[in-house]
C-alpha cells in the first residue's frame, strides 16, 4: 500500500472535530463525570536573587517568584459533571510546588444551578470569584505564566474563598449581568481568624457585545469587602493585618479575529485597574519582635496586555504593569515590613513579553521575558526568563470568553 | 461607577416593561440551521444564527453577546453529536436559561435524526481531535437537511402551537421543493462519481457519501492539527502513485496550505461554501449554497488534468 492512503486511512479513523472530546467510549463509565489533567512545569531564571518584596503593600500568601530552575507548575485535576437536570458540579484540584515542597490544593468545588427561571444562577462551594477578568481564569489559560502585579499584590494571585454567588442575566440584546458573593473570608485581601459569618463579599456587573463581525468586547465593575483578623503574609517572618480590605476595580477584554475566524489570525487585549483602601493595624513577627504600627492606605495597580496570533499555532504577546501606594504607617520600624509598607514613593513597574506555540488545542509551549522593576529603590532590575509548557488531557472543559 | 449602575438598571426595567414579542425566538448555532428555521417558520419566528460560514464552527468563543442571545431564546437548534463542545456548555451555564437546557423543550439536536458516519472505532488523541459519536459535519448532504427538517417543523409546532397550521403548510412546500433540488443536484453531480480528491479538513465525509467521490488525502495529517510543510511535501510526492483530480476545501479554512498544494501539484480547487453564507448569494439560502456547491466542484472536475 502506498504512502497516501495509508495517511488517508489513518485520517479515516480520526474525525474533523471540536476543542475538546470527552475521552468516554462505549464502556460502562458514560456517567462518570468528564475528567481532565492539566500538566505544566517551568524553568525559570532570575537575574536578581534578592526576596521577591515590593514597597507601598505586604504581600500575601504564595506570592513569590516561581521557583528558579526546573519546577512542576500549576499541574491540575479537573472533573465536571452535571449532578442531576438541576445542578452542575465541578473539582479542580491543584498540585503545587511551594518551595520545594509538593502541596496537594483544592482550588475549587462547587455546584451550580442550571435551572432557575428569571435568569438567574447560584453557586456554592469554593470557587474563583467572577471579580475582574482574569480572575476567573484557572493559571493554564493565562496568556503569561506569570499573574499580573496588581493579581500578585492585591489578591495573592487570584481571589478565590467558599461562600455563595448568585447572579442574575438580563434580558437584553446587549450582555448584562450582575452578581454578588457572600463569603467566609479566608481569601487575600480577607483572612485570618474569626471566620464564622460572612467575612467577605463581592458585587460585580459585567456589559458586553459585538463590534462589527470580527470584535467583541466585555467591560466589568467590582468591588470586594473584606474583614481581616490578623492576616499572615506567608513569608519567612510573617506580617499580620487587622483591619477593612476594599477594591474597586474595572476591566476590559476586546478580543478580535477577521470574520469573527480565530483560525489564522487573532488578538486578545485585556485591561485592569483596581484601586485597594486598607485601614486597620500591622504587626511585624506578631510571633517575635511584635512591632505594631496602625496603618491606612491606598494602592493603586494596573496592567495592560496584548496578545495576538500571527499564524496558526503561533503567538507574541507584550504586557505591562503598574502600582503606586499612598501610605500612612504610624510606626514604621526601619529593616521590617512596616518599613517597607511606608515606602509609598516607588512605583513598582515591570515589562513582559512572551512567544508560545500551541501544536494543538491541547499543547502549548512559550518563553516569557520580563524586566521586573517591582522591588524596592535601590534594587537592581531583574531580568526573568520563564520556560513553561501546558498541557491538558482528557476531556477537558470550555474556557469562560 | 453607581451613576453608570443606576443607568444601566433604567435600561434594564425599561426593557423588561415592553411587550414580549409574539415571534419565537431561535438561537441557531450554525447558519444551515438558521436557514432552515427561517424556511420553515417564515414570520413567526426571529431566527438569529451564533455563527457563520466563514467561521470554524469549533473554535467559537462564548461571547457576551451570544450569551444575551441564548438569554432570550426560546429555541436552541444545533448539530450537536458535540460540535458545539467548546463553546456550548459556556453559553448553557453563563446563559441562564433554563428552557434550553439539553433534554428540555427548547432543545433541539439536528444530529440525532440522520445516520452518523465516521464513528471512530478508537479514541486516541494522537489522532488529532477525535470525535466520538461521528463526524459532526451532517449539513453537507442535502438528504440530511432533509431529514432534519421534519422534526424541527414539529418542534416549532410544539413550541409555538397557535401556528402549528402555518408551519406544517410551510414544511410541505419546502419538502417538495427539496426533494426535487435534491433529484436535480444528484443527477447533475452524476460526473462526480468515484472521482478521487484531497481535502482541506476531514469534513466532507457526507458530502463524499452522497456524490460518491473518493478521498484519497487530507491536508490535515491529522484532524485539527495544522498541517506542516513535511506533510504537504509527503502529500505531494504521493500523488505520483495516487492521483487526485481536485481539491477540495471549506471557505472558513486557512487557504494557504490550499494554495501552496495547488501551485505545487497544478491541480484545480473547489472552494466550497460549507454553511449558508459561505459563498456570494448564498446567504441564509440552503438552495443556493448547494447549487454553488455542486456547480463548483463540476467546475473543478472539467479543469482537472485527464490521467
Amino acid at each position: 500500500m502506498d504512502r497516501i492512503s495509508i495517511l488517508a486511512r489513518g485520517a479515516a479513523l480520526a474525525v474533523f472535530a471540536p476543542l475538546c472530546v470527552p475521552a468516554q467510549a462505549a464502556t460502562g463509565n458514560v456517567f462518570n463525570p468528564k475528567i481532565s489533567l492539566i500538566l505544566s512545569g517551568q524553568y525559570a531564571h532570575y537575574s536578581n536573587d534578592a526576596e521577591a518584596e515590593m514597597p507601598g503593600v505586604v504581600l500575601g500568601p504564595e506570592t513569590e517568584f516561581k521557583t528558579s530552575g526546573f519546577s512542576l507548575g500549576e499541574s491540575e485535576l479537573v472533573m465536571e459533571s452535571n449532578i442531576d437536570d438541576r445542578f452542575h458540579g465541578w473539582a479542580t484540584v491543584a498540585f503545587e510546588n511551594e518551595g520545594g515542597e509538593t502541596v496537594v490544593a483544592v482550588e475549587e468545588a462547587y455546584i451550580n444551578t442550571l435551572s432557575l427561571p428569571y435568569g438567574l444562577a447560584v453557586k456554592l462551594g469554593r470557587f474563583y470569584s467572577d471579580v475582574g477578568y482574569q480572575n476567573h481564569q484557572h493559571p493554564h489559560a493565562w496568556e503569561f505564566a506569570d499573574a499580573p502585579l496588581v493579581y500578585r499584590t492585591f489578591l495573592a494571585n487570584q481571589l478565590g474563598d467558599d461562600g455563595a454567588q448568585v447572579r442574575w442575566l438580563a434580558p437584553t440584546d446587549v450582555f448584562l449581568e450582575f452578581g454578588t458573593e457572600l463569603l467566609r473570608g479566608d481569601g487575600f485581601p480577607a483572612g485570618g481568624d474569626q471566620r464564622d459569618g460572612i467575612e467577605a463579599w463581592t458585587a460585580f456587573t459585567h456589559i458586553g457585545g459585538d463590534v462589527g463581525s470580527g470584535g467583541s468586547w466585555r467591560v466589568g465593575l467590582w468591588h470586594f469587602d473584606g474583614n481581616a483578623v490578623d492576616r499572615r503574609s506567608g513569608e519567612d517572618v510573617e506580617t499580620g493585618f487587622t483591619g477593612d480590605s476594599r477594591i474597586d476595580g474595572i476591566d476590559l477584554v476586546y478580543k478580535w479575529a477577521p470574520d469573527g475566524n480565530p483560525l489564522v489570525r487573532n488578538l486578545v487585549l485585556q485591561a485592569e485597574a483596581m484601586r485597594r483602601s486598607e485601614k486597620g493595624t500591622v504587626v511585624y513577627d506578631p510571633d517575635g519582635s511584635g512591632d505594631t504600627s496602625a496603618y491606612d492606605g491606598d494602592q493603586f495597580g494596573w496592567y495592560v496586555q496584548g496578545v495576538y496570533q500571527f499564524m496558526p499555532r503561533w503567538r507574541v504577546g507584550l504586557r505591562y504593569d503598574r502600582l503606586s501606594a499612598s501610605n500612612s504607617v504610624a510606626n514604621p520600624v526601619a529593616d521590617t515590613s512596616l518599613a517597607l509598607l511606608a515606602d509609598d514613593a516607588s512605583t513598582p513597574q515591570r515589562y513582559s513579553a512572551m512567544v508560545d506555540f500551541s501544536n494543538s488545542e491541547f499543547s502549548r509551549f512559550r518563553i516569557q521575558y520580563n524586566r521586573d522593576e517591582s522591588r524596592p529603590d535601590g534594587e537592581d532590575a531583574d531580568n526573568q526568563f520563564i520556560v513553561q509548557y501546558i498541557v491538558s488531557m482528557g476531556a477537558h472543559p470550555a474556557h469562560q470568553f | 461607577m453607581m451613576k453608570t449602575i443606576s443607568g444601566a438598571f433604567a435600561a434594564v426595567l425599561l426593557l423588561l416593561t415592553q411587550p414580549a414579542a409574539a415571534q419565537l425566538k431561535v438561537f441557531a448555532c450554525e447558519a444551515e440551521w438558521a436557514a432552515l428555521a427561517s424556511a420553515l417558520g417564515g414570520d413567526n419566528v426571529d431566527v438569529y444564527a451564533a455563527t457563520t460560514a466563514l467561521q470554524d464552527v469549533h473554535k467559537i468563543q462564548p461571547r457576551p453577546s451570544l450569551i444575551a442571545k441564548y438569554r432570550k431564546a426560546d429555541l436552541l437548534v444545533c448539530t450537536g453529536a458535540e460540535l458545539e463542545l467548546g463553546w456550548l456548555p459556556q453559553l448553557i451555564e453563563k446563559g441562564n436559561n433554563a428552557q434550553l437546557n439539553p433534554g428540555a423543550p427548547g432543545n433541539f439536536e439536528a444530529s440525532r435524526y440522520v445516520t452518523m458516519l465516521e464513528i471512530p472505532a478508537k479514541i486516541d488523541r494522537a489522532q488529532g481531535d477525535v470525535h466520538p459519536y461521528g463526524n459532526p459535519h451532517i449539513q453537507t448532504d442535502p438528504r440530511n437537511i432533509g431529514k432534519v427538517a421534519k422534526p424541527l417543523a414539529d418542534k416549532l409546532a410544539e413550541l409555538d402551537p397557535a401556528h402549528a397550521a402555518d408551519y406544517a403548510r410551510r414544511y410541505q412546500d419546502f419538502n417538495t421543493r427539496w426533494t426535487a433540488a435534491v433529484d436535480k443536484w444528484t443527477a447533475a453531480a452524476a460526473p462526480l462519481k468515484g472521482v478521487p480528491v484531497i481535502s482541506g479538513h476531514k469534513a466532507w465525509a457526507y458530502l463524499y457519501d452522497w456524490l460518491g467521490i473518493r478521498e484519497v488525502a487530507t491536508l490535515e495529517a491529522k484532524p485539527g492539527i495544522p498541517p506542516s510543510g513535511a506533510h504537504l511535501q509527503e502529500l505531494l510526492g504521493g500523488l505520483k502513485t495516487q492521483p487526485a483530480k481536485m481539491i477540495v476545501y471549506a471557505a472558513y479554512q486557512d487557504h494557504k496550505p490550499i494554495e501552496w498544494m495547488a501551485e505545487h501539484s497544478g491541480l484545480p480547487t473547489a472552494e466550497l461554501p460549507f454553511s449558508p453564507g459561505g459563498a456570494k448569494g448564498t446567504d441564509n439560502d440552503l438552495f443556493a449554497t448547494f447549487d454553488v456547491t455542486v456547480q463548483r466542484l463540476l467546475d473543478a472536475a472539467k479543469q482537472s488534468p485527464q490521467s
